[in-house]
């Protein structure tokens, strides 16, 4: 199948979805560039498969409107829009055979022979010898193929993901991202997919927006996501952050410099998100560096005397779990590397880090937003 | 039917659980009952028709019966009784048909549309059998009567009546049967129809399929399996009746079980027993022929 050239963008604005008093999705505005992997992440209940159902038309918009390029959808049924879903229970139609499934839509449209696509779609998602079984015998990722093949058939301007991997196991999961991720730059379609699992969001898509509470946090690369989070609630569903108390001292030149427990640590002004008052300091815990003497640099940042209290090996890295004199526990990520022995419980480390991996949050914001949604995430 | 037919020995030898011994024969054992129950009250009566069908027609309650494996019989059975077979396939059928018609609707209302008040609906529909089977056959004699209100009505509207009368007619026989039948077509129905997924039919509707092909090839196919028990729960006990003739035919009407009655009343065992096994063989080999061509084969 060739790229589709000049495809349109899908645009949601200003659109809200009600289920009675409560707000599924609050006032969203959003556009999915065409031919981008486009990737909804959020923990359950933020309303990102609300959002993928009203692109579908598997739902209607209590306010606000959809946009195809320059056609509105907002009101076109679903077998009207040129949109298809591969959904999370795949939904394959048990009493058709898998070639049938596969060739369900492009008959619904009319086409009648429809044989030589079908074997190519069933190829290029690796199941040709498979066209004659039926859905109850296949495995579950052979199924999840068959819904993929079945929607991609199409051509749809859009293909939405409704966590698309979530009934596999963990080995075959990865291996059908890096699949599904392939097939999309194969084909140049647009891909919206609605997950929980934010590694998942991050190997596949181009573009991540971290959905909560029916709203979009922040919208990004996923590096940039990840290195530069806007909110607490993204810092800790995105990956984990150390998150401490501090407040701004000064402006330097384009530095910032802010006082932690009377130390002070330094931050390129770009990476703040408030330039006065009180913040909360955070760093990824495997940019923090433990060290058992002190030695410090000016170049790095430095939270020292700390007490070692828990170490979890885990083969390729090691889990610190470090409690500082004023009682918060931080933790770090250590490569293996095996430059040096592994540190014990009770040993006293100073915590460095560099300056530009640090990021200033709103101090008013919980530091504790979205920790629980990660860990039920995965 | 399948379930049925399987050995439960091969179970329980596969259960680790069960060290050989005692653990095997539970199955067994509790198929005793059931079993015991098939031989004494269809296996032996089944033989005994049989065997009577085969007596000779010449005797009577008076001088006895004497087995001669006399299939003429059978030969007088059908040639007589043509009209009577075909009478009872036909109205079976087009009971069958017309009550398919009334059913899959309300089913489908029922299992989709109803919410909250499904258990109610469905309450109503099983609510006839509070009331006897003759009781309800009686009523329509009063429905149907010649100055009641629906020969009256269609008289109203000019409608054309043999005789100016329902009663004694085809369409009050067919109308009986659709009648005391349609629960055995709608629960089928009903259960079948539940149990669809209803996110197959938003994926059909999500790849281009219009609500009324989504229906043609999802939820039509998927409650086929209803459909067939539906109809066969509703053929083959129509296709046997007699009291809805009885009550609301005249012998115009007559059904081949009308005739069976007769033919057991007078003492005519051998060619009543001939004409219910024909009766039986017939509905036999038409059931398999529909599975067949329903390709519902797992039913059988």
């Amino acid at each position: 199948m060739a790229a589709r050239s000049g495809g349109d963008d899908l645009r949601l604005e200003s659109v809200t979805k009600q289920f009675g008093p409560f707000t599924a999705v609050d006032n969203l505005t959003l556009t999915v560039p065409a031919g981008s992997f486009f990737a909804l992440l959020g923990p359950s209940g933020c309303g990102k498969t609300t959002t993928l159902r009203m692109v579908a038309g598997l739902e209607d918009p209590t306010v606000g409107d959809i946009y195809l390029g320059q056609e509105r959808i907002t009101s076109l049924r679903p077998y009207k829009r040129p949109v298809n879903t591969v959904f999370q229970s795949y939904a394959l139609f048990p009493h058709l055979s898998v070639e049938d499934n596969v060739a369900f839509g492009l008959k619904r449209r009319g086409r009648k022979d429809v044989n030589a696509e079908v074997e190519r779609m069933l190829e290029l998602v690796e199941l040709a010898g498979f066209a004659k079984r039926r859905p109850a015998q296949l495995s579950g990722g052979q199924q999840q193929r068959v819904a993929l093949a079945r929607a991609l058939i199409n051509s749809p301007q859009v293909l939405l993901l409704d966590e698309p991997l979530g009934a596999l196991d963990l080995k075959l999961r990865r291996q059908m991202q890096i699949e599904l991720k392939s097939i999309q730059t194969e084909v140049g379609l647009t891909f919206v997919h609605v997950t929980h699992d934010q590694e998942e969001a991050m190997t596949m898509a181009d573009t991540v927006a971290v959905m909560h509470a029916g709203l979009i946090e922040q919208k990004g690369a996923p590096a940039d996501l990840y290195d530069n989070p806007a909110t607490t609630f993204v810092a800790n569903f995105l990956g984990q952050s150390n998150l401490v108390e501090g407040e701004i001292r000064r402006a330097e030149g384009d530095e910032l410099e802010v006082d932690v427990q009377g130390m002070t640590i330094r931050v390129p002004a770009e990476r703040a998100r408030v330039h006065s008052g009180k913040v909360w300091v955070g760093v990824r815990p495997e940019k923090v560096v433990v060290h058992s003497e002190a030695a410090a640099t000016d170049a790095t940042n430095s939270l020292p005397r700390g007490r070692v209290i828990d170490v979890s090996f885990s083969g390729v890295s090691t889990q610190y779990l470090v409690r500082m004199p004023w009682g918060q526990e931080l933790t770090v990520f250590e490569q293996n590397t095996g430059s040096r022995p592994l540190l014990h419980v009770g040993g006293e480390v100073d915590l460095r880090w560099r300056p530009e991996h640090t990021f200033l949050l709103d101090a008013a914001q919980d530091a504790s937003a979205g920790v629980q949604d990660a860990l039920v995430g995965t | 039917m399948t379930t049925l037919t399987r050995t439960p020995g091969d179970e329980t030898a596969e259960d680790p659980g069960t060290p050989g011994g005692r653990g095997r024969w539970t199955g067994y054992l509790l198929l005793l009952p059931g079993a015991l129950w098939l031989v004494l009250f269809f296996a032996v009566p089944i033989g005994s028709l049989v065997s009577t069908s085969l007596y000779d027609p010449t005797g009577t309650l008076e001088t006895g019966y004497r087995f001669a494996f006399d299939v003429g019989n059978y030969i007088d059975a059908i040639s007589t009784y043509a009209p009577e077979f075909g009478r009872s396939l036909l109205y079976a059928g087009l009971a069958t048909i017309f009550a398919l018609l009334l059913g899959y609707p309300l089913a489908y209302a029922i299992s989709f549309k109803a919410g909250r008040w499904k258990n109610l609906l469905l309450v109503l529909v099983i609510a006839p059998f509070f009331t006897s089977f003759l009781i309800r056959t009686l009523s329509w004699k009063l429905i149907l009567a010649d100055q009641g209100w629906v020969v009256d009505s269609l008289k109203f509207l000019h409608v054309p009546l043999s005789n100016g009368r329902l009663l004694d007619t085809p369409v009050a026989v067919i109308t009986g049967l659709t009648y005391n039948f349609l629960p055995f077509m709608v629960l089928p129905l009903y259960a079948s129809l539940e149990k669809i997924d209803h996110r197959l039919i938003e994926a059909a509707g999500d790849l281009y399929a219009s609500p009324f092909q989504g229906f043609r090839k999802v939820t039509l196919p998927l409650s086929m399996p209803g459909v067939v028990a539906g109809t066969l729960l509703t053929f083959i006990p129509a296709a046997g009746d007699f009291i809805n003739k009885e009550l609301l035919g005249s012998p115009q009407q007559s059904m081949i079980g009308n005739r069976i009655q007769g033919l057991f009343e007078s003492g005519s065992y051998p060619a009543a027993s001939a004409l219910s096994v024909t009766l039986m063989v017939l509905i036999v080999v038409m059931v398999i022929a529909y599975i067949r061509r329903a390709g519902t084969e797992d039913l059988l």
